[in-house]
């Protein structure tokens, strides 16, 4: 791995450059059928901070991502969570480290038999709030916040690409978790609406002070969020730096991934 | 000669693992029936979506079952003399096989299909994954209520079946074959006891079981897009209506040892 300073463990800004990592993945490995996706994954991401995950398509970032919350498991290699590896824990036990991490899934995943405010509502309802005032007052909050007010009684067929998104994103975070993470947040939205969605993934992390994973291959959208980033390439962690090291590295893999050349690949 | 044995022992194992698959299911499913809350919501929807909506195939089903076979008793008993003995051998029938039976491939055709491809569509786009990460178990969500309301409504819509089949089959046998209706209810209550009444109703409760495992196995383990929903949704109905097929026939040696037929 590239560590573009003297330690891949950097503190966000803001916290406490001794702090613990919050989520700490060690020697992570996967294979799916005959391929190995992840080589031995080894990340450090700490409180508050946003890091950016990047890589080729098929890379394995959203393997990565799903490993973290448990919705799939490793061959070997151990993720902690505040203290705790989460691998081997059964999906009861998993739940309590769940309502801590949040995850907006790639196309919003969201349930399609409900409607936008019962998508978002879903989580309080889960949890046993059963007042209708305080589950509305959050909802329309939260529609607030991603901007879709007037929006709440529409099916998700109805909606586009980016509400999707949005809409995801409240249902994810209407519980307040301590982390977000985001599955190509801006994949297959026109720039526009890329940038509208950074803007509000930008507004969360000053509003909420979320610690937050973003999975992306779309670097305007990486330099416009990260603290730090993360060049995941063949399996396993290439570079984990600030956005200006990304930048000013001149290692030829990450200049290819930054400009976008193809030569050379298979 | 060994690729064939091989080739056999593979799929031996696979169906092993298919049915331990779905036993552990059935497990995980009465663990949380007995441990977490019911959402009673769903349950109530389900309730709606498996009996009332599977009214009209129940009733037309039985109906024309029931009406059917009361015309092939008589014209063959008619020929010995022994009209009068339709009723009896319908209802017995239709209490201790047609009505199970019918009904819970019916039940397969329509509930099953469907539970196996609303899982089924869930799982591929994610809705499954999202659930989980929201900390919602998927069986306590999705395979608790329909198990419960598959098992409290096969048995009504199997007690609706017989009631309905066995009065289509006195309609037949009364007004249109002209067989003694004294005679024909006389004979149909001296011969039908509550024991077949019972073995009916034990018989729906293992058929609903076999049918929502299967079903809601099939979707939980749905890949592959949207032919692997289509896939799915066929090898649950198929699967169902073997299993409950296959498996009628030992529940009806077995309960016919507990509840033995014939008059007693």
């Amino acid at each position: 791995m590239i560590a573009a300073s003297s330690s891949p463990l950097r503190a966000a800004q803001g916290a406490p450059l001794d702090a613990p990592p919050m989520i700490s993945v060690r020697s992570l490995v996967k294979s799916i059928g005959p391929q190995e996706i992840l080589r031995g994954v080894d990340l450090d991401v700490v409180k508050g901070e946003t890091l950016v995950i990047i890589g080729r398509s098929g890379g394995g970032k959203s393997v990565l991502l799903k490993h973290l919350v448990g919705l799939m498991s490793p061959d070997t290699g151990e993720i902690w969570i505040e203290g705790e590896n989460i691998i081997g824990l059964s999906e009861r036990k998993l739940a309590a480290i769940r309502r801590k991490v949040g995850i907006l899934f790639q196309g919003g995943a969201l349930f399609d038999s409900m409607t936008v405010e019962e998508n978002i509502a879903f989580p309080l309802l889960e949890a046993g709030e059963r007042n209708a005032s305080v589950i509305r007052e959050k909802v329309n909050e939260m529609l607030d916040v991603i901007e879709l007010e007037g929006q709440q009684d529409k099916m998700p067929v109805n909606l586009s690409g980016g509400m999707k998104k949005r809409v995801g994103l409240a249902r994810a975070i209407i519980r307040r978790p301590s982390c977000v993470l985001y599955d190509e947040p801006t994949a297959g939205l026109d720039p526009v609406v890329s940038d509208s969605i950074n803007q509000l993934l930008r507004r969360l992390q000053e509003r909420y002070h979320v610690t937050s994973i973003v999975v992306t291959h779309d670097m305007k959208s990486a330099f416009h969020l990260a603290d730090h980033i993360a060049y995941l390439h063949e399996g396993r962690i290439y570079f984990h730096g600030s956005p200006a090291e990304l930048e000013r590295s001149a290692d030829p893999l990450i200049q290819d991934f930054l400009l976008g050349r193809s030569d050379g690949l298979p | 000669m060994a690729s064939l044995i091989s080739a056999v022992g593979a799929r031996v194992i696979s169906s092993f693992t298919y049915i331990g698959e779905i036993v552990v299911l059935a497990g995980e499913t009465f663990a949380s029936i007995f441990s977490q809350r019911l959402r009673w919501r769903l349950f109530l929807n389900q309730i709606v979506e498996i009996g009332l909506r599977s009214q009209s195939v129940v009733v037309i089903t039985g109906a024309f079952t029931g009406a059917v076979f009361a015309a092939q008793t008589f014209f063959q008993f008619n020929k010995l003399g022994m009209g009068s003995a339709v009723g009896a051998v319908v209802s017995v029938s239709i209490c201790r096989e047609l009505g199970p039976v019918l009904t819970a491939l019916m039940v397969t055709g329509r509930v099953g299909a469907s539970m196996s491809a609303e899982i089924g569509t869930m799982k591929v786009t994610e809705q499954i994954d999202a659930l989980r990460s929201l900390a919602v178990h998927p069986i306590d969500y999705l395979v608790v209520p329909r198990a419960l309301a598959m098992m409290v409504s096969m048995p009504l819509l199997v007690a609706e079946c017989i009631g309905v089949g066995i009065a289509a089959g006195y309609f037949v046998a009364i007004g249109l074959l002209e067989v003694n209706g004294t005679y024909y209810v006389a004979n149909m209550v001296r011969w039908t006891g509550m024991r077949d009444i019972t073995m009916a109703l034990s018989k729906a409760f293992c058929f609903a079981i076999l049918i929502v495992f299967i079903s809601c196995h099939k979707g939980l383990t749905t890949r592959e897009g949207a032919v692997g929903v289509g896939r799915a949704t066929t090898e649950a109905v198929v699967n169902a209506s073997l299993a409950v097929l296959i498996f009628n026939f030992f529940l009806t040696m077995l309960l016919n040892i507990i509840f033995p037929a014939g008059y007693q």
